[in-house]
Parts: C-alpha cells; sequence; structure tokens
C-alpha cells in the first residue's frame, strides 16, 4: 500500500495527491510515469509523475475525474492509501539546451509539462509555459510555474482568463515573434490539442515533443496495448516512450483507439451511481471542491 | 505384484468437466484423479532400474520413489519426495508437457501407454496441499541475502530451493501480484490461480519475502539490488516480455490484441467478470487467434469461454507441428475450437468506424524442411479468403524485454537480446545469475523451473566460494 501524505482539489473535478513511493521518488525524472492500481480490484492506470521529492520519499500525480476509476480515485484523502504504484515507467524526456522552449499543457497535461520546466530551465533554456482551460478555474499550477519559467501565459476557451482562445493560437503568436525564436516545443493534454500544436510547429520544422496516453495495462512493455504509430512504425508507449516526435505521430489512430473501451467504461460509471456510499461521500468531496 | 500384473492396468483417464458445460465458465478442466484411481494408476510403474523417465524431468525428480510411495499408501512420503525436487508441484503437475519428457522416455510406454506421472504429480501435490501444514526442511540460516527478480515460475523455484539452503531470499515482483505467467498469463481454467496463491504462501511460509510493484531497471538497478540494497546475489527471471506482431497491415483497429494483453486482461485483471470488473475485455461473436503453441491455445479457448462462436485458432503449419501440448490441443478441439491449419493471416480489415471486421488469411503449402527440420510453409497463391470476426489475438511469440538489461551496462546479451547465462545459470556480471524466457526466449514453466533450480546450486556454490575467499 503507498500512503497518500497530502490530498487535494486542483482545479474542478482535478485533485493533486501526494503520494510515499520513496524507491520511484529517487529514480524519478522528468517524462516519467506511473502505474497506479487506485483501490483492491481496480485498474492498472498511467500518470504521469507530475513532481517528486525525494527527501520526503514522495511523488505528486494529477488526477482528473473522467470515469469511474478516476471518480473513486478521487475519494481518497490523506492518510489513505493507493493499493499499488509501479514505476519510474518510460523514458524520461530528454532534457537539452534547445534554445526557447515552449512547454505547452492542456489541462491536466500542464502537471506533466511542471517537471520539465524546471529541469529546462536548470539547462539553460529560454522557457516559456502555455497553460489551456475552458475557463479560469481550470487552469493549473500557474503559480508553480511562474515561479520556474521566464514567461506564463494561461489560455481560457472561454476567455474568462489570460488569452482568449486555444493554446495553438498563443503558441502561433510565440512562434511568429523574431525577436524570439522558438527552438522547441514540448506538449501533453488531450489527443485533438496535441495534433493542433504539431500542425501549428510543422511547417516551421520546429522540433515538437508530444506525451502520449494510450491506454495501457501493465506498462513494461508486456502487453502491447499501448502501440501507437511514429514515423509509420509501430512502437510501445510504455517503454519506447511515452514522449514521441510529434510530427511523426498518427494522432487519428491514436485518437481511435482511446475509443476502444468507451461502452464499457460508461457501464461501471454508471454502476457506482447506484453505489450509496460511493455517491455519498463524492457529494461531500464536491462540496468541499466548491468551498476552495 | 508382478511386473506382468501391473502392465495389465489400464492407464488412468483424467476425470474431466464435460466440454459442451466447461466452454461456458472458467474452472479447472481437469479435476484430478480419486484415491482409488491413484492407487491403481501409480501400480503401473514398475520401478525399472534405468528409471529414465528421471532424466526426462528438467527438476530431476525422484518419478519411482514419489510413485512407490503412492503405491504404499504413504502419500506423507510421497510429498517430501516431491517437495525435495520441486517446490511447486501442484503448479507443474498440471501444466508440464509430460509427453514430450517424463512420460516420453517411460519404459512402460514403449509398449503401451505411459505411467501417467503428471496425474499422481498432481495428487500427491493436491493432497499435501490440503493435507500437510509444512513438507519443506529448511537448512539452517546462512545470514546471506539474495534477490529473485520476477514471481515467475524460474523465481518462484529458485527462491524455494535457496529458502531450503538457508538464504534470506527477497523476490521482486514488477506487477501487483505474484506469480508471472501463471497468472497474467495461463488461464483459470487450466491452472487456477488458489494454487498459485498457494505455492506463493508454501513460500512465504518458508521465509522468503516477496514485494510486488518493483520493476527492476526502472524502480531498483541491478547494481542497487548488488551495492544499497547488499544483495549477495542476484537472480534474474523477468521473463519474456514484449509482444511479437506480425507487422501486417489492420493491426491497430481496435479488437486486435496481443494475446499477453488479451490474456493478462481477462487473467490478472478479471475482465471476464464483464460489468463487474474495472478492466475491460472486447468480445466479438467471431474471435481468431493466430498460433501454434500453449499461449494460442489459452487464447482461443479462453476466447470461446467469453462466448466466442466461432472461435478460430490459424496456424501457418500442420497440426503435428504445432508446439502447444497435445492436450491442450484436444481440449480445444472438444470444446469446439475451429482449427485452419496451413492458414496465415495476411492482413486484419476494419469498418469504417475502426473496428475489426473480418481476418484476411491465407493457406500454406508444405516446402522443404527448414532450419527447425520442419518442413517450411509456403503461400499458395490466390488462396486468399476472409474468415469474419471482431476480436483477432495474435500469439506468435515474444521477444526479449529491455527494460532491465538496457539499464545493465556489462550484461552479455545474445543477437535476440536475451541474456546469456553460463552452465551454471551465471552471466557476464559476477553474482548475477539468469533463467526462463529472459535467457531462453520463450519456453515452457518446468524449463523456466529448471533454470531455476540450477541457478540456486550456481549460487549457493558461488556465495560459498566468496565466502571463503
Amino acid at each position: 500500500m503507498f500512503r497518500i501524505l497530502k490530498s487535494e482539489w486542483l482545479a474542478p473535478k482535478v485533485r493533486r495527491f501526494e503520494v510515499e513511493a520513496p524507491r520511484v521518488a529517487s529514480r524519478h525524472r522528468p517524462g516519467h510515469f506511473v502505474i497506479v492500481r487506485a483501490y483492491s480490484g481496480g485498474e492498472r492506470i498511467p500518470l504521469t509523475i507530475a513532481d517528486s521529492d525525494s527527501k520526503r520519499g514522495s511523488i505528486t500525480l494529477v488526477v482528473q475525474v473522467i470515469g469511474a476509476t478516476t471518480e473513486r480515485m478521487c475519494l481518497l484523502k490523506a492518510d489513505d492509501a493507493l493499493s499499488d504504484v509501479v514505476g519510474p515507467l518510460g523514458k524520461a524526456t530528454e532534457i537539452e539546451n534547445f534554445g526557447h522552449v515552449v512547454l505547452v499543457g492542456g489541462g491536466v497535461g500542464t502537471a506533466v509539462i511542471y517537471p520539465q520546466a524546471s529541469a529546462l530551465k536548470a539547462k539553460g533554456n529560454r522557457v516559456t509555459a502555455v497553460m489551456g482551460g475552458r475557463s479560469k478555474p481550470y487552469v493549473i499550477l500557474e503559480e508553480e510555474l511562474k515561479k520556474l519559467c521566464d514567461a506564463v501565459y494561461p489560455c481560457t476557451d472561454d476567455g474568462s482568463y489570460g488569452y482568449n482562445g486555444f493554446v495553438t493560437g498563443k503558441l502561433g503568436e510565440l512562434i511568429a515573434d523574431p525577436a524570439l525564436p522558438v527552438n522547441a516545443v514540448i506538449t501533453a493534454g488531450p489527443v485533438p490539442m496535441m495534433k493542433a500544436i504539431a500542425n501549428v510547429t510543422r511547417e516551421k520544422k520546429i522540433l515538437t515533443i508530444a506525451s502520449l496516453n494510450p491506454v495501457m495495462v501493465d506498462g513494461t512493455g508486456m502487453c502491447g496495448g499501448c502501440r501507437v504509430t511514429v514515423g509509420g512504425k509501430n512502437l510501445f508507449a510504455c517503454v519506447d516512450g511515452p514522449e514521441f516526435n510529434a510530427h511523426e505521430v498518427d494522432f487519428a489512430s491514436l485518437t481511435d483507439r482511446l475509443t476502444a473501451y468507451r461502452e464499457h467504461e460508461r457501464a461501471v460509471w454508471d454502476k457506482l451511481k447506484d453505489d450509496n456510499d460511493h455517491q455519498c461521500k463524492l457529494q461531500a468531496a464536491m462540496a468541499e471542491d466548491r468551498a476552495q | 505384484m508382478k511386473a506382468s500384473e501391473r502392465m495389465k492396468i489400464q492407464r488412468a483417464a483424467m476425470p474431466e468437466c464435460p466440454p459442451d458445460e466447461r466452454a461456458k465458465h472458467f474452472r479447472e478442466v481437469n479435476l484430478g484423479l480419486p484415491p482409488d484411481l491413484a492407487s491403481l494408476e501409480s501400480k503401473r510403474c514398475l520401478a525399472c532400474k534405468n528409471h529414465e523417465c528421471v532424466a526426462g524431468c528438467p527438476v530431476g525428480i525422484d518419478i519411482p520413489g514419489f510413485i512407490a510411495a503412492v503405491d504404499q499408501g504413504d502419500l506423507e512420503r510421497a510429498a517430501n519426495l516431491l517437495y525435495a525436487a520441486n517446490v511447486l508441484p501442484g503448479i507443474t503437475g498440471r501444466v508440464c508437457p509430460q509427453e514430450t519428457q517424463c512420460e516420453e522416455l517411460c519404459l512402460v510406454g514403449k509398449k503401451g501407454k505411459p505411467v501417467a506421472i503428471g496425474y499422481l504429480e498432481r495428487y500427491v501435490a493436491d493432497w499435501a496441499r490440503n493435507n500437510l501444514t509444512r513438507t519443506v526442511q529448511l537448512a539452517p540460516a546462512t545470514g546471506k541475502t539474495v534477490a529473485v527478480v520476477g514471481s515467475g515460475p524460474a523465481g518462484l523455484t529458485c527462491a524455494g530451493e535457496l529458502a531450503k539452503l538457508g538464504y534470506d531470499v527477497t523476490v521482486f515482483e514488477a506487477l501487483h501480484r505474484p506469480g508471472g505467467v501463471l497468472v497474467y498469463g495461463i488461464p483459470e481454467f487450466r491452472l487456477p490461480k488458489a494454487i498459485v496463491d498457494q505455492e506463493v504462501k508454501t513460500l512465504q511460509d518458508m521465509g522468503v519475502k516477496i514485494e510486488c510493484n518493483v520493476v527492476i531497471g526502472a524502480t531498483l538497478t541491478l547494481a542497487d539490488l548488488l551495492k544499497e540494497e547488499g544483495f549477495g546475489a542476484v537472480f534474474v527471471a523477468n521473463g519474456a516480455g514484449l509482444p511479437v506482431f506480425q507487422n501486417i497491415p489492420g493491426e491497430n483497429l481496435k479488437g486486435v490484441y496481443s494475446a499477453n494483453e488479451y490474456l493478462t486482461r481477462v487473467n490478472l485483471m478479471s475482465a471476464y467478470l464483464g460489468a463487474k470488473a474495472d478492466t475491460p475485455v472486447l468480445r466479438g461473436q467471431g474471435v481468431v487467434v493466430v498460433g501454434g503453441g500453449n499461449t494460442a491455445m489459452d487464447a482461443v479457448r479462453t476466447a470461446r469461454r467469453l462466448g466466442a462462436d466461432p472461435a478460430v485458432l490459424v496456424y501457418r503449419r500442420s497440426e503435428k507441428e504445432m508446439p502447444a501440448r497435445v492436450e491442450e490441443v484436444h481440449h480445444a478441439k472438444e470444446e469446439g475450437v475451429r482449427f485452419e491449419m496451413l492458414t496465415n493471416p495476411v492482413a486484419v480489415l476494419g469498418d469504417e468506424a475502426g473496428w475489426v471486421r473480418a481476418v484476411r488469411c491465407q493457406r500454406m503449402g508444405l516446402g522443404e524442411p527448414d532450419a527447425s527440420g520442419r518442413r517450411k510453409p509456403v503461400p499458395i497463391e490466390g488462396s486468399e479468403f476472409d474468415v469474419p470476426c471482431q476480436v483477432f489475438i495474435e500469439a506468435v511469440g515474444t521477444k526479449s524485454n529491455p527494460l532491465l538489461t538496457q539499464a545493465t551496462p556489462g550484461l552479455n546479451l545474445n543477437k535476440w537480446g536475451n541474456i546469456i547465462a553460463d552452465e551454471n545459470g551465471m552471466t557476464s556480471i559476477p553474482g548475477v545469475f539468469a533463467g526462463g524466457d529472459i535467457v531462453r526466449g520463450g519456453a515452457t514453466v518446468i524449463l523456466a523451473m529448471g533454470d531455476g533450480k540450477k541457478a540456486a546450486v550456481g549460487i549457493h556454490n558461488y556465495l560459498n566460494k566468496t565466502a571463503s575467499a
């Protein structure tokens, strides 16, 4: 069991956990993920490590409620425990001195770019962060990123905060600025967003890395369920990635494969609606979220 | 009893759950011999002088000895003889390919059917599990520690043998549950999880520690185990790893699985429970599995139990070249699996929404013998035909998992990425031993166990030598 040291709402339906996992913490580098089984009998889900503290022996995970598993996980509080946490998995981000790097995070994807910002800065890069959200409350980690980055641009789809529009619009502005040429882009978030980002940078041939989120089971290369087509080849996101050259990723296939279990996911989530104990806790958690 | 009388006894038939019933559930197919049949079967052993059967056993069980004990009704002694050579008899009694090992060399089998050694092994192991609390004698503690990487058959065997020799053993498992292929790969109907759990518990009772959720090569490195964690030696048995895909068009359609993924979802993650399980698996009316090994049989029989009609097995060679155990092939046919031999998939076809709708196959003929001595299958031009299905499962082998090997400088690998181990199981790094599929590529449970046992001896000698040096 992996004890939860801290558990708090970061945005509506987005929760941040600090979890005791000393071995994972001491090996974590930006880009790594863990496989979590939140409770006995639960699914194994991949979650990018958003931060780590080797002294405290802990890692930080940011989770968005998108189904039954994540909804149940987001009801866990400090001193509760996750059944299983295994990692750090995947290849770490290749941190080089690119010059000017723009990190683009969408929704909880911002948690993926956060540890990269720190490592890239330490390598001497100029680091710009662009974080997107539906509206103001959905933009996460702004204060944390401000401390690390040279410039930070929150964006909202509805214009309620920061740049009015999608992250692609803001990125387009940044790469059009001759005063500060962009040498590399790293992006994490919903697949349509990453696909759009790749399209923005493709023409200018700006190196663009996307952190992919396919369905996984074991996370160690054993099942092959996470295969993605990159540069015409099938690769396993868990051991060959999860970060790939975005210009070579077949996003259409990734998008499609992510829908394979939608029917089952809906059925399991629907079943949870009849679970009174769960619903009771959910109401309480949502009230706590509103109070924040 | 005279030998001539013994030879008149017919080989016992394994009681089985009827095919039409078992094709609907995941309970065990083979029900085990009842005491009277086991006793009778034990009388078929002639206790011949050469006892060649023992040479056919990768872990060297005293086969005539334990069978004689069954014949004398002393099941406790039979169990002790089994456990002396094999810490997992309940497992091997169920999944070993006896027909190509001990039973193939059985003298009785030269004239008629061989003694049912596997059935008797299972009988004794099951009796011991229900009637004995502790059957293993442990040597005094040596005060030395050994790490084992992977809790599959090789790792568990090595851990058990080392515990018997008095070592303090810790097994590191990457998944959340110990057992390796015994829990993620081999289905419940062939090897109930409860048996694996119990065998694991026996090891824990012997003092073996098991830590799940640790990936060696990611969470800790081999160097960490030897230095920071201070283990005297390490046995690497992390399995075969990455599934091979045939690299044919359409493999990313929804409904295409590696056998590893399909079986892991159903077995380890309990997806056979349907909406009651969090982890899903796609079912489909028609399911096609490609491959000829035990994994292919496990996948297609699993599909059948999940309602596939038809459940089709395609294999590019003919049935007699199939590497699967004879019993699995026989059971699969009884359960209504359709066999399409000398057939190879060339493409997976999908509908507009990206779901599998059929597999395009090609008929094969048999040409000249190839490097394996088997006649090489050659495609027959113009023989393509489509098999409608919604799920397509590839069971065409695995390649070595690079997670540990890439993170371990100085570890010598062969051209396929498998670890090279010497006759004692030791690798190019002193104190690091290896066995099972990471050394052999895809092989069997019992060969992995044989490696685990050999490495335990190798480690014992190595640690004795380093202590006296």
